[in-house]
Parts: structure tokens; C-alpha cells; sequence
């Protein structure tokens, strides 16, 4: 069993053909977590008798003769803001170090009916608020790849599990490209579904109109597989809404000859490392070759979105952070032994760098006198960048570009320059202030063998044509070309 | 520079945020730098646009809601078994009150 090669697929004619029990491949990956973590640092914890118990359970259903549900025995990481019930969930803050999730998240109920094991929670930046994973309390994370390079944040654990060998699969979270950049750092599937299309129930929340929970996969078809079992509408969460899921699977299959695949000019003016720009060009013409039409779109106000995008999240992140008081839950330190003396220093000392700063200018933004001047602009400017990409999608089916401007950059490379780490978010942080979903597939390596993703971002709800030109990409050998 | 020391210490006492001494040094300049390039932002004319608060909602926003019904939730206490300081049922904080 070539753990790297492992797909949904594969696991499950293992399972069915008798060739290894959930069990045994549940315990392959545990005993290949023990053997990379060390090194790459993709988990936090693991709780192997739990993973175990859920593997025996697989096997129990497959002994009884039923019919296997649709993820059986498939070993997936979890990134560590999304809640599994009875286990730790500490987003990489010192404040959460010792919390205990009291229930499943919506997506975490549903993996499990649908079979899925659990082997690990995943490193994270602090709260999600990063794009390297250095951000994290507890350690960094390192690029399967290339050991001495970030994986990608903040869902770098769950991309570097994928990456590594040590889960089949795994959930992250995306509020402003943190599942798709670390998929495209990693070398693997990372997709963004349209607001609203998943449960955020039971996920720590950062920027609460942004956030979406996603997979991270090795093939199109296991993205499109995860994503069938975790969509759909919940009563816990009044932002998830009701369409109809599809059926992701046999959507894949459709021919893409003569879709339009949008180019946005903006995009492609500057600013793109040359050797990330030669794999998409090269990307691109495949598509082409396979009956692609590949059209300019204007994004008129792109140059803008950074600065709206910090704007909107930091002011969400103020307010979301505010629960983390040292009273219900998490760190508490008493200071002078008055309640805001023990509120500060618990917030203090819990809360890392990232974290701090994005309170503070989120809760600048939001004060009496500034809100105005920067909140309510920059939401008005977060209409007019939605409006761009309804303009440009009536025109074309995609819009395509680099996943992220530059390869996986070495660790240390940007972390002391807040600014430059946000400016490398620019083609991702659009989706998530337009709502719309986007993929990242892989796309070719850099000489050195640094990944390249390419993105597509498509029409809210069409998560469908995303996986089916993803899906042709692949088979066509577009993932190394 | 739009935020100096006293917006700092007076941002950090709204957010309720301890913030040493070395933080605030280290947080001054890079604060201002993300300020300077979100002013940007006042380039354009937005006066006819309604802000965007989120970006998918339903067209029938009935969809969303529930019966108002109560449902069974998290006992007493399973909801303080993450609680730092408990007693007699409740999470326990510093005085609130002063002595008299």
C-alpha cells in the first residue's frame, strides 16, 4: 500500500476486495504520522484508539454485509479550528490549549455517518489568520516537498498531512485563501465552496462572512466525493443555505469542450514570479486543448481587494475574539485580581502577534469615529468587487489565474513583514469576499520541485463545472505538466 | 501616522488586550504601514453603493429560520466543563463588587 498514492477510490476497493481492512489502513497511516510528524509537523494531536475504534467500525459494518457508506474507512486530518467531540480543539492558540470540543461540527457529524476515520487534527496559523503556518502557537509546519518551506497557510497541517502521506484527505477552513494556497504549496486539491454551501456549525469562527469549510485532496474526484457528503443545508448554521446539492461525482465526467474560461487582465498584468507564470500559461493551453475558449474578463477594482479584504476580516476577527475572556473557557490569568485586569492579561498572554495585531486594527476600524472612514467603505467597496466578478462570470463559465503569485517561499522568508505576507493573497481573498467557490489543482513544479496550483473560481453554487474542468485537467496531465 | 502609543493603548482597552510595552514598539510601525495601504480604499467613489455584509443569501430568506422551539442543549454541566474556575454551578470570576 503506497500510502501517497492512496485516493478514496483506492480505499475503497481495498476495503471491498478484501485487501486490507479499515483497521489495517487506518493503522498504516498512524504509523506514518509517527514517522513524518517529527519532520513535517503536520499535527497538533492524534487520538489513535478513537481512529481505531472508528476503522473497527468499517469493518464491522463490512463483516455484517451491509453496504459501505460513501467515505469508508478514508483516514482524514482535521484542521484543528473544526470541532470533533471529546477531543482538543485548540485553532494553534495558547488561549484554546486545553479546550475540549463538547460536540461534533455539522461536518464532523457527517464524516462520520459517512465513515470517515479521523487520524489527526492539523496545525494551523493562530486562529486561521496567516499564509505559512508560522503563525501557530504550538510549532510550524514544514513542506513535505521541501522540508526547509512553508506548506502554505493557515490550513498548512491539513495540506502538508495530504502532502505527506499521513491522511488520505483532510478538512481545512478558507477566509481568505487558506485552504486553496497551502493546496497549491502542497501539491494537492484544495476547494473553497460558495458561501453558504457548507455548515460552518462547530467551526471557530474568524471572519464570519467569509469563513467555508473545504477538502483537501489528492484527485479532483476525492474533493467532489468529500464535498457531496459535507454540503448542504443546516439548521445550526442560518448562513448555510438550501439548494440542492449535486451530485459532484457524475458531474466530473461532462465533457468541457467549448466552456469559457475567463482570464481577468488585472490578474495577469504583473507581479507573477516568471516560473509560476510559465506553468499556468502552459495549463492554460492545455485547457485549451481540450476545448476550452479561453476569454479576457475585466476585474476593474482588483487592486483594491487586499485592502478591503484586511478591512472586513480584521473587523470580524475583533469581534469573534472577543468570546476569549478566560471566563467559559480556555487560558485564564488572574491579573491584579479585578475581572478586565483578568481579561487582559488572559488575552495577553494567549493570544500570539498575528492575532493581537488583527485585534487591534479591527477594533480601530470599528470605533466610534473610524467606522465610517474604513468598515463601512470597505464593505461598499466589497459590493463593487462582487459586482465584478457577476459582471465578468455572465461572460465566461471560470475565471482562471495562478493560485498564488510566487512558489512556496522558505520559512522565515516574510514573517516579519505583516504586509508583504497579506500581499501574496491577492488572487484567493477575492472568492471569499465575492462568496464564490474556487479550486486549486496542481499545476507543474518549480525546477527546484516547489508545487504550482492553478485556480478556478466559478459562479456561486457551481462547485459542479470547478471539479469537472479540474477533473479533465487532471486526467489530461495538466498536475505535471 | 494614524495610530501612535495613546491609540494604541486606547484601541487595546476597548478590546480589552494587554499589550506590553515591547508590542506596542513593534506594533506602531507595522499598524501604521497596513493603514497607509488600506487608505487606498478612499480613491474610489463609493457614494451611490450599498455596503455588502455577506455575499450569499438565500432569495427567500424564510428558508433560513426554524420554529422558534426549544430543543434539548448542553446540561449545566457538560457547559462548564471547559470553564477555567467553577463552583455551585456557575463559572467563578474575580470580585466584581467592592467591599463595602
Amino acid at each position: 500500500m503506497e500510502l501517497k498514492e492512496l485516493t478514496i477510490d483506492k480505499v475503497r476497493s481495498l476495503l471491498e476486495r478484501g485487501e486490507a481492512s479499515a483497521v489495517e489502513i487506518c493503522q498504516a497511516h498512524l504509523d506514518s504520522v509517527e514517522r513524518r510528524n517529527p519532520e513535517v509537523k503536520a499535527f497538533i494531536h492524534s487520538d489513535a484508539s478513537r481512529a481505531l475504534d472508528q476503522a473497527a467500525r468499517v469493518d464491522q459494518l463490512k463483516k455484517t454485509g451491509q453496504p459501505l457508506p460513501a467515505l469508508a474507512g478514508v483516514p482524514l486530518a482535521i484542521k484543528d479550528n473544526i470541532s470533533i467531540q471529546g477531543q482538543r480543539c485548540t485553532c494553534a492558540s495558547k488561549i484554546l490549549e486545553n479546550y475540549t470540543a463538547l460536540y461534533d461540527a455539522t461536518v464532523i457529524e457527517k464524516l462520520r455517518t459517512a465513515g470517515a476515520v479521523f487520524v489527526g487534527k492539523a496545525n494551523m496559523d493562530e486562529f486561521a489568520m496567516g499564509s505559512s503556518t508560522e503563525n501557530s502557537a504550538f510549532f510550524q509546519t514544514r513542506n513535505p516537498h521541501a522540508i526547509d518551506y512553508v506548506p502554505g497557510g493557515s490550513s498548512g497541517g491539513s495540506a502538508a498531512a495530504v502532502a505527506g502521506g499521513m491522511a488520505v484527505g483532510a478538512l481545512g477552513s478558507d477566509t481568505g485563501g487558506s485552504i486553496r494556497q497551502p493546496a497549491s504549496f502542497c501539491g494537492v486539491v484544495g476547494l473553497k465552496p460558495t458561501y453558504g454551501r457548507v455548515s460552518r456549525y462547530g467551526l471557530v469562527a474568524f471572519g464570519s462572512s467569509l469563513d467555508q469549510i473545504g477538502p483537501l485532496t489528492r484527485t479532483v474526484k476525492d474533493a467532489a466525493r468529500v464535498l457531496g457528503v459535507i454540503a448542504g443545508r443546516d439548521v445550526h448554521d442560518a448562513t448555510s443555505v438550501a439548494v440542492p446539492v449535486s451530485d459532484y461525482v457524475a458531474a466530473i465526467e461532462s465533457p468541457v469542450k467549448g466552456l469559457k474560461v475567463g482570464l481577468p487582465k488585472q490578474y495577469f498584468k504583473s507581479g507573477i514570479a516568471p516560473e509560476v507564470n510559465g506553468k499556468i500559461q502552459a495549463g492554460l493551453k492545455l485547457l485549451e486543448r481540450l476545448g476550452c475558449e479561453l476569454v479576457e474578463v475585466e476585474l476593474p477594482h482588483t487592486e483594491y481587494a487586499i485592502a478591503c479584504y484586511y478591512v472586513v476580516a480584521m473587523a470580524e476577527a475583533s469581534s469573534n475574539l472577543a468570546r476569549f475572556d478566560g471566563v467559559r473557557y480556555g487560558l485564564r490569568v488572574h491579573g491584579e485580581g479585578t475581572l478586565t485586569g483578568m481579561y487582559r492579561e488572559t488575552r495577553d498572554a494567549g493570544f500570539g502577534n498575528e492575532v493581537k495585531r488583527r485585534i487591534i486594527l479591527g477594533t480601530f476600524v470599528l470605533s466610534s469615529g473610524y467606522y465610517d472612514a474604513y468598515y463601512l467603505r470597505a464593505q461598499k467597496v466589497r459590493t463593487l468587487i462582487k459586482q465584478d466578478f457577476e459582471k465578468a462570470l455572465a461572460q465566461v463559465d471560470v475565471i482562471a489565474s495562478p493560485t498564488s503569485p510566487t512558489p512556496p517561499f522558505r520559512l522565515g522568508e516574510k514573517s516579519s513583514d505583516p504586509l508583504a505576507m497579506y500581499l501574496s493573497d491577492i488572487f484567493t481573498i477575492t472568492a471569499n469576499l465575492a462568496g464564490i467557490p474556487g479550486i486549486s489543482v496542481p499545476c507543474g513544479n518549480t525546477a527546484e520541485g516547489l508545487p504550482i496550483g492553478l485556480q478556478l473560481l466559478g459562479k456561486h453554487f457551481d462547485e459542479s463545472t470547478l471539479l469537472r474542468i479540474g477533473h479533465a485537467f487532471e486526467t489530461a496531465g495538466g498536475f505535471t505538466i | 501616522m494614524k495610530i501612535g502609543v495613546k491609540e494604541v493603548e486606547y484601541v487595546g482597552k476597548l478590546a480589552q488586550l494587554g499589550i506590553t510595552e515591547e508590542e506596542k514598539n513593534l506594533f506602531i510601525g507595522q499598524l501604521n504601514s497596513i493603514l497607509e495601504f488600506v487608505e487606498q480604499l478612499n480613491q474610489l467613489d463609493t457614494s451611490n453603493v450599498e455596503p455588502t455584509a455577506h455575499a450569499v443569501q438565500s432569495a427567500d430568506l424564510s428558508l433560513n429560520m426554524r420554529p422558534d422551539e426549544p430543543v434539548p442543549t448542553f446540561s449545566q454541566e457538560q457547559s462548564l466543563t471547559n470553564g477555567p474556575e467553577t463552583g455551585s454551578g456557575h463559572f467563578k470570576v474575580p470580585k466584581v463588587i467592592a467591599d463595602r
